[in-house]
């Protein structure tokens, strides 16, 4: 049983704190000849596989790097466009990292508002009174999400903040977490 | 202290975010907006909830998000390949549903409303007997008791 990260949403839907404890990154380094048999898109000025996947190559992965050099979101380091760049035949053979995209913090704000809503809206659409929003939110490879309920905490807490003292404690209380195995399925 | 558990109500979505078919059978709350803006905001908030996890998990999944519970109940969802989207929404007690909501998919929507060649596709269906059939199916399910008022 693994915590991968912690996120702290504040009452209006801001993320104030967040932390990344294990973040496992699947990555695949292939080297491919022209011409691709791998179709790519560009979504979230990202280049990603839209279809085609294949030994370990999911639909999703991003282009993480190209001939081991880091690619910076649509663009290669040296400022080329990747999809353009990996339409001429004379850049092959070349080899590229796929794997899923990291989340850069712009995107990370944004999700933690979007689930401030999702959370709302659940309690919403109950069809049962007096119900919370979303406590546990489950997946199929049993990664579950448990929003910390709101207490005393968050009315102090509003802006985003960075605060040593803070990480120190969540850390060791991740790990006493983690040993204890209070968190996981059927708990 | 006995808990019953129960099915509260049941969506059936098409791909295109039609609903195509609502039943409820222990709903204690509504939602105090029109059953059309009800439906919105469900298909709304499940296509979001499975956008967030596609982007917020660590590792690769196979079929994403599948249930979420709050204090007072749970949702259970199954989509098909098809884009069927089935919603059931349970109290506490019960766990798994995937295999139910797909055999109801197979043997009560397929049966009923695919085979039919007068149901036409991404409206509400209308057949009454899909509307049996599929009340049959959940009354009849082990976890399914009408609560006593």
């Amino acid at each position: 049983m693994a915590i991968f990260s912690v996120y702290v949403v504040n009452k209006a839907g801001g993320l104030i704190y967040q932390y990344d404890n294990y973040v496992p990154r699947t990555e695949v380094e292939k080297t491919f000849s022209f011409p691709l048999d791998i179709v790519l898109k560009i979504h979230d000025e990202k280049v990603i596989v839209s279809f085609g996947q294949r030994d370990g190559i999911r639909v999703g992965h991003a282009v993480l790097s190209i001939n081991g050099v880091d690619v910076n979101g649509k663009y290669t380091a040296e400022g080329k466009e990747i999809l353009e760049y990996l339409k001429d035949p004379s850049n092959y053979p070349v080899s590229i990292r796929f794997g899923r995209a990291r989340l850069s913090s712009n995107e990370k704000l944004m999700l933690a508002s979007m689930f401030h809503s999702l959370f709302a809206i659940g309690s919403q659409l109950s069809p049962e009174a007096g119900s919370s929003g979303i406590e546990m939110l489950e997946t199929d490879i049993t990664a579950y999400l448990h929003p910390f309920k709101p207490g005393t905490l968050m009315n102090i807490l509003f802006f985003p903040f960075r605060c040593e003292l803070f990480d120190q404690n969540l850390k060791s209380a991740l790990e006493i977490a983690e040993k204890a195995g209070t968190f996981g399925p059927g708990s | 202290m006995y808990t019953e558990m129960t099915v509260h109500n049941l969506y059936i979505f098409d791909r295109n975010g039609t609903c195509l078919h609502y039943s409820e059978w222990n709903r204690k709350k509504q939602a105090g907006i029109s059953k059309e803006e009800e439906f919105k905001l469900m298909y709304g908030m499940l296509f979001s909830i499975r956008s967030f996890v596609s982007k917020i998990s660590p590792l690769d999944m196979k079929d994403g998000f599948i249930a979420f519970q709050t204090s007072r109940y749970k949702l259970h969802y199954y989509e098909t390949p098809t884009g069927i989207k089935l919603v059931m929404n349970t109290d506490l007690g019960v766990q798994n549903c995937r295999d139910i909501l797909h055999q109801l998919y197979s043997t009560v929507y397929v049966e009923c409303i695919v085979k039919n060649p007068l149901c036409a596709l991404g409206e509400t269906l209308q057949s009454e007997l899909f509307s049996s059939r599929l009340d049959s199916f959940i009354r009849a399910l082990p976890f399914f008791s009408v609560r006593a008022a």
